[in-house]
């Protein structure tokens, strides 16, 4: 079933109430998600798009058996309502909301460990299984039922290459937004290790760009496995403006790791493929295939 | 959100952080009445601009008399200091902080920062501090000590005085250190900051740690609950054009080229400017409209870029997503050029969602452009825009 989500997907979502969340969730369930309900503190009882609202994550979970939580709850409560998702054992989480405080972040990070729950964001597009389940707020133009895992930091960077990887006939398992936040859920290395236990993703495409280390991990996983199927990526921010910073401690921490240019290189050494420009992707990964 | 150094230390010291006796001056007579009632014969005048590197940019002076303290906040004032953080265009000295000296028998460097990845508050710190500590670290990581905090701030029964001795703070030390980190991380929780380094710290001869230079930077996206802190911000120190940007949900960077980009998205924005910069093209600057952003915001960001004057043509290179679709961003794009009627040539590469309708909008405004058939396309076109030979 691809990874994280597929037609058997029973989805609910956290504040579907709200005005965005609703042009979202009615977007996903035309696109034939299975959105089972909706947790709005309140209005537990009522229905909203044709689906039960509960008071909370697990009284939801317990009335319709869902097994996965897409959230658009404001910045000030977003963490509460991650938390709650995790302490409720959802095994697949999707935080969309953005400007979600870093140190919010951390409390989550910590709820995580040990959890049974695959947290994606906060900050993100979500996932998406073409033509079976959106647990997300992507476009829907140009992605098609293929073989190739797509593991993204960036929203529109990722529709380019969806378009692509179609275009050339490849077609997509899974895609997954991990999110652009410093501090998220899952990261580049849990997607990989998903994408290369499924059966039904020959290839991955890793999106990245300047700043944190989701990369440098990649490639220090990538390194420690014997035969990993085929990996392209794509690196953005070259030609990046230097970023404006106080102090020492950022790069301090990073001893040089933030750089565009040396992610490619470490990247490269781990075996991967790199594509310099979002055209190349799906050419290479073609190549790589072979 | 950057603090100045003054604002860091005020924070910190309602922490139990130890500082000198100081106070902020705007004129050179204030900061001369300031050092007079300073308990100290020696002063330190310090600009107080948004950057590190002050001390090598010659923006912290250590004199010897109150009259000198006014010529140094007189030479200071009103300067534009380039340090190798602010970029060659420098920042402009508004203020400065006058100080009591202190003898330092020993420099220590500590931060408390955000670890991206493992997600948790960590110290860090360095039993030799001092402004080359980057190059000293980077040469040899194994100076850096590490203690990882829990979300609260707190830690381990002993680990904050392991930590200090770690760091070379022995003997009565030990407890005064483990006191100061304690302190620092609850203010980093506390504060929701995303940096707060100390550089150096003062090891005295009396056996006293003093916060000799604080950098504070807190978490844009918490200052929902820290109202009276925003209240602290210098909004001279930003750039005014990036903050109106900021204000139409708009993140822009001004940059030296002559070609405009509108882009959607924070990593499509930078592969456009790979892709530019590789094919010989210079961006004026790096624009990434949030999905959040108006038709109305979007206009606005617009009119920014046109008011950039090197600007001599513009790629508008959109993928519409899922929350910002491609007519969004024409609607925005059309009424800016409506109210200014300006005729810098655009090429145009709109994909994804509602990217015909987009067109269409473009059309009714009655606005020319060049169509682009995908990036490579674009990114050619704008660029032959642009060339001497094409004025």
């Amino acid at each position: 079933m691809a990874i994280l989500v597929g037609k058997d997907t029973k989805v609910i979502c956290q504040g579907m109430t709200g005005r965005t969340a609703s042009y979202h969730i009615e977007r996903a369930m035309a696109y034939g998600t299975n959105v089972v309900g909706g947790v709005r503190p309140g209005k537990g009882g009522t229905r909203h798009l044709d689906a039960p609202i509960f008071d909370s994550v697990s009284d939801a979970v317990a009335g319709t058996g869902a097994d996965a939580s897409i959230i658009f709850v404001p910045p000030p409560s977003a963490a509460e309502a991650m938390i709650e998702a995790i302490e409720a054992e959802v095994p697949v989480v999707v935080c969309v909301t953005e400007r979600v405080p870093v140190l919010d972040m951390v409390r989550v990070r910590d709820a995580l460990e040990g959890s049974k729950t695959h947290l994606v964001g906060p900050n993100s597009q979500g996932v998406l299984t073409p033509q079976a389940c959106k647990l997300g707020v992507m476009a829907t133009v140009h992605e098609r039922p293929g073989s190739i895992g797509i593991i993204s930091r960036s929203a529109t960077l990722t529709s380019e290459i969806v378009a692509q990887t179609s275009a050339a006939g490849l077609g997509q398992s899974t895609t997954v937004g991990i999110g652009g936040d410093p501090v998220h859920g899952i990261g580049f290395v849990e997607c990989l290790k998903l994408f290369m236990d499924d059966p039904e993703t020959a290839g991955v495409i890793l999106i990245g760009e300047i700043g944190g280390a989701d990369e440098e991990m990649a490639a220090g996983y990538l390194s420690s496995v014997k035969a990993p199927k085929p990996v392209v990526a794509l690196v953005a921010g070259r030609h990046a403006p230097p970023e404006r910073r106080m102090g020492h401690a950022g790069t301090l921490t990073l001893f040089g790791r933030a750089d565009a240019n040396q992610k490619i290189k470490t990247l490269r050494a781990a075996g991967v493929h790199i594509a310099p420009n979002p055209h190349d992707v799906a050419g290479a990964m073609r190549q790589s295939l072979e | 959100m950057n603090l100045h150094e003054y604002q860091a230390k005020q924070i910190l010291a309602g922490y139990g952080v130890s500082v000198p006796v100081g106070e902020v001056a705007e004129t050179a007579s204030s900061a001369q009445g300031v050092a007079r009632k300073l308990p100290s014969k020696r002063y330190v005048v310090k600009a107080q601009v948004h950057a590190g590197g002050r001390g090598r940019a010659g923006g912290i002076k250590i004199v010897d008399s109150v009259a000198a303290v006014e010529k140094a906040a007189e030479e200071l004032l009103g300067q534009t200091l380039v340090t190798e953080q602010t970029g060659p265009e420098g920042r402009s000295v508004r203020a400065v902080y006058v100080e009591e000296a202190i003898d330092s028998k020993r420099d220590v460097y500590v931060a408390v920062l955000v670890d991206r990845e493992t997600g948790k508050v960590s110290l860090i710190g360095a039993e030799q501090g001092g402004e080359d500590i980057e190059e000293r670290a980077a040469a040899k990581p194994s100076i850096i000590k590490t203690l990882m905090v829990k979300p609260d701030g707190s830690a381990a029964k002993g680990a904050f005085e392991s930590f200090a001795k770690k760091l070379n703070l022995t003997g009565a030390l030990t407890k005064k250190g483990a006191t100061l980190f304690q302190g620092l991380a609850k203010a980093f929780v506390e504060q929701d900051a995303s940096l707060i380094e100390i550089n150096p710290l003062a090891v005295t001869a009396g056996q006293e740690l003093l916060a000799l230079d604080v950098k504070m930077v807190l978490d844009d996206n918490a200052m929902f609950r820290h109202q009276d802190i925003h209240d602290l911000q210098d909004k001279d120190e930003l750039d005014p054009v990036e903050m109106q940007a900021q204000a139409n949900e708009i993140n822009y960077i001004r940059m030296e080229g002559n070609i405009g980009v509108v882009v959607n998205g924070a990593g499509l924005a930078l592969v456009t400017n790979d892709m530019l910069t590789d094919a010989g093209g210079v961006p004026a600057n790096f624009m990434d409209i949030r999905t959040t952003a108006s038709s109305l915001d979007i206009s606005a960001g617009f009119d920014l870029l046109l008011s950039n004057p090197n600007v001599k043509a513009v790629l508008v290179n959109v993928h519409g997503g899922g929350m910002q679709r491609c007519d969004t961003i024409a609607e925005g794009i059309g009424i800016s050029i409506k109210r200014c009627g300006c005729t810098v040539p655009i090429v145009l590469r709109f994909a994804g969602n509602n990217a015909d309708y987009g067109r269409t909008l473009l059309g009714n405004y009655g606005i020319s452009y060049i169509e682009a058939q995908d990036m490579g396309d674009a990114i050619e076109r704008v660029i032959a825009l642009v060339r001497p030979e094409a004025a």
